[in-house]
């Protein structure tokens, strides 16, 4: 054995809020991400409202991802990919973002340092500085490596008028397969995924192509959402849930990526109950819809778009599939956790 | 006829279901039966009872592991897993079911305290037994002659390492006697069989001639596609129509005459057959696997002198006469309401391979 220890880990030290919290602040989260605001290091941010910003949208996601790496990114990844995701979903550019952290004892300060690293890139990308954050560290056994919670502000730049709009005839349109952060992430948990497996999760920001698909829609999109937990199939019920309207969606459109087919046949799993980090649903004027798709299709990550189905009258609230042998069945939400902790 | 092909043209699916429509008009109403979950949740997926003709009913049959297993079978479980320094193993699937107490479930133990681990396999439960050689793993063996190799090569595999911390409450049962009881009971009313494929590719296609030879009912075994299961229905229908009753193949891509020889050998080894108590059957002879005496070490039944109470049925639950096909889930007055796959009362409804669960999601 070694006489030294070389690798640095997280000690409750850490949490304490002296000054092994402010080194961790100085040598990991400021280099990160910094900016004007961070800088100031006070108990809140001061932020500026651009010119001409509409109302602020505000939201928050927490991440307890296992493994927090997982094929095709990491909980720092999508702890900025899910929140910006929520902010442009309702129709916001997104701006500043809270970071909070719950660590546990033992981590390793340089996988540490590459979930900070991750979080930075993310962030850039979709333009949206860090501006506060939180570290906490909790005893060797009471968490799973590493929890991120983070907030986010964005200001609106699109109206949604939301589900109410909805109305037969319109269309139903997804960016590209479903299911692949549940499925990756499924298979990477149960130790099922070779190293060179084509099977990566979706995990992107959605900031680009909601603004494209917003701005080609011109007020024809009714409602727009990234389907996370639960799937394609948990946010099209919800959707019609509550109102009069039903959709009814084709399998025979809905491109499932062959490596999700095999992944989700082997786990016992169903691509459209699987998450997705990176995909987006929206509902639009059918007239609308042909703009709408190939101002999606123009994104990275949105090159599969597609119109998958139609919503329709006469069974509110119900989602039916076309299936491919030519049957029909009804889409329910999810019941009870198929994917545990999976974001 | 149909055979070997497990995706079809859309005009070839046509061709098929415009024959089973044909066969129907001189059958009259037909009662078709499959006894495998796989088999009910892709029926379910596909909505292929949509497109069949409406005298033609496909019901399910005792084909879901966990609805099959007893109530006190599972209270057994729910007991053992109190006990200290024990590991409790399991698939999914198990872990939501009720135990007899209301409320009562693994999963409920495991929030409260209870160490219990979904796993994708028994040999998942043999590592989690070999990394914690302090505590006691046991695995919750259920399921058919499908599970029972993968269980039998794990026991193997832990005698030769001798890995003592590791027993299986060995839950598993055959197919054969359940069909058997199924067909002599008063309220039987089936005209054929899908036979299970997986079963099959183990035990071989052979062993479910005695459906023709003895009882004079047909039956296909079948691949899981919806349009392998369309083509089995194909092959019964016209048998049905003929009065010819057979046992045929649809499902050659994987399943022999004779089955897997070294799959069948491993489970000569390990098991022997013993009497088997099924929800909805009751107890049926020789229908259940259980550890022989040389690996009696491995047995958590013996190891933790288990005692099996009584099968409390849960009260307005009709999971025992769903798994016979007596009645539909839809005719069970839980159903939906009470029951559903999020609060379920009973197993159907907990599996995603059970009828219930299948009827509440798709239909």
């Amino acid at each position: 054995m070694s006489d030294v220890m070389n690798d640095r880990i997280i000690t409750l030290d850490y949490g304490s809020g002296g000054m092994k919290t402010s080194e961790l602040i100085e040598s990991v989260f400021l280099p990160a991400f910094d900016n004007e605001y961070l800088r100031g290091l006070g108990d809140g941010a001061v932020l500026d409202i651009p010119d001409g910003a509409g109302r602020p949208v505000f939201s928050t996601d927490s991440f307890v991802v296992s493994p927090w790496r997982f094929p095709g990114g990491d909980i720092g990844k999508l702890a900025v990919c899910g929140t910006v995701n929520d902010v442009s979903m309702a129709g916001g550019v997104p701006a500043y973002l809270s970071l909070s952290l719950i660590i546990e004892e033992g981590f390793l300060f340089e996988d540490l340092k590459s979930v900070a690293a991750s979080i930075a890139s993310e962030a850039k990308k979709a333009g949206v500085a860090v501006v506060t954050g939180d570290t906490k560290v909790v005893e060797r056994g009471k968490g799973d490596g590493i929890y991120i919670n983070t907030a986010g502000i964005g200001f609106a730049a699109f109206d949604i008028p939301g589900k109410k709009s909805v109305r037969p005839g319109d269309s139903v349109i997804l960016s590209g397969s479903p299911g692949r952060h549940g499925a990756a992430v499924m298979m990477a948990r149960a130790g099922l995924l070779a190293e060179n497996s084509a099977l990566k999760s979706d995990c992107m920001a959605l900031d680009k192509m909601a603004r494209s698909a917003l701005e080609a829609g011109k007020g024809g999109i009714r409602i727009l959402r990234d389907p996370t937990r639960g799937g394609a199939a948990t946010t099209l019920s919800e959707f019609v849930e509550g109102t009069d309207m039903s959709i009814e969606i084709d399998e025979n459109l809905i491109h499932v990526d062959p490596e999700v087919s095999a992944a989700c046949a082997i786990l016992g799993l169903d691509p459209l109950y699987c998450a997705c980090e990176g995909r987006m649903l929206a509902i639009c004027d059918r007239d609308a819809a042909p703009d709408v798709i190939k101002a999606i299709r123009k994104i990275p990550g949105g090159e599969g778009a597609a119109e998958i189905g139609k919503v329709t009258g006469g069974a509110p609230g119900k989602v039916f599939l076309k299936t491919a042998v030519g049957g029909s069945r009804i889409l329910q939400k999810l019941a009870g956790m198929q994917l545990p902790r999976i974001c | 006829m149909y055979s070997g092909s497990s995706e079809m043209k859309p005009n070839q699916r046509k061709r098929i279901i415009d024959i089973i429509e044909k066969y129907s008009c001189i059958t009259g109403p037909v009662n078709i039966m499959e006894v495998c979950g796989t088999h009910t949740m892709s029926i379910s997926r596909s909505g292929l009872r949509t497109v069949l003709p409406g005298n033609i009913s496909l019901l399910s049959g005792p084909g879901c592991p966990v609805c099959v297993t007893s109530q006190a079978d599972v209270d057994m479980a729910l007991e053992l897993s109190d006990e200290k320094d024990v590991i409790i193993t399991s698939y999914g699937d198990l872990l939501r079911v009720p135990g007899s107490r209301q409320g009562d479930s693994l999963f409920r133990r495991k929030a409260e305290g209870s160490d219990v681990r979904a796993v994708y396999s028994p040999v998942d439960a043999l590592e989690i037994a070999e990394k914690n050689s302090d505590k006691e793993v046991v695995f919750l063996g259920v399921g058919f002659e499908t599970t029972a190799p993968g269980t039998a090569a794990c026991i193997l595999d832990a005698a030769e390492k001798r890995i003592d911390n590791f027993s299986v409450l060995c839950l598993l049962k055959r197919t054969e006697p359940a069909l058997r009881a199924l067909i002599e009971a008063d309220d039987f009313n089936v005209s054929g069989f899908i036979c299970p494929g997986h079963v099959a590719v183990i035990t071989g296609w052979k062993r479910f001639s005695f459906l023709a030879e003895e009882y004079g009912l047909p039956g296909v075994v079948s691949g899981f596609e919806p349009d392998d299961i369309l083509c089995a229905v194909a092959e019964l229908m016209k048998m049905i129509k003929d009065g010819k009753p057979e046992v045929k193949n649809e499902y050659t891509r994987l399943v022999r005459p004779q089955g897997n020889p070294a799959a069948l050998r491993i489970m000569e080894e390990i098991f022997d057959t013993c009497s088997s108590r099924w929800r909805g059957l009751g107890i049926i002879e020789n229908s259940g696997y259980r550890l022989k005496e040389k690996y009696a070490g491995f047995d958590a039944y013996r190891k933790f002198s288990l005692k099996r109470g009584d099968d409390k049925e849960i009260g307005g639950c009709r999971c025992g006469q769903i798994i016979r096909g007596v009645e539909r889930p839809k005719d069970c007055p839980l159903f939906g309401n009470r029951c559903t796959p999020a609060e379920p009362v009973g197993p159907c409804m907990v599996s995603s391979e059970g009828a219930c669960a299948a009827a509440y999601m798709y239909e």
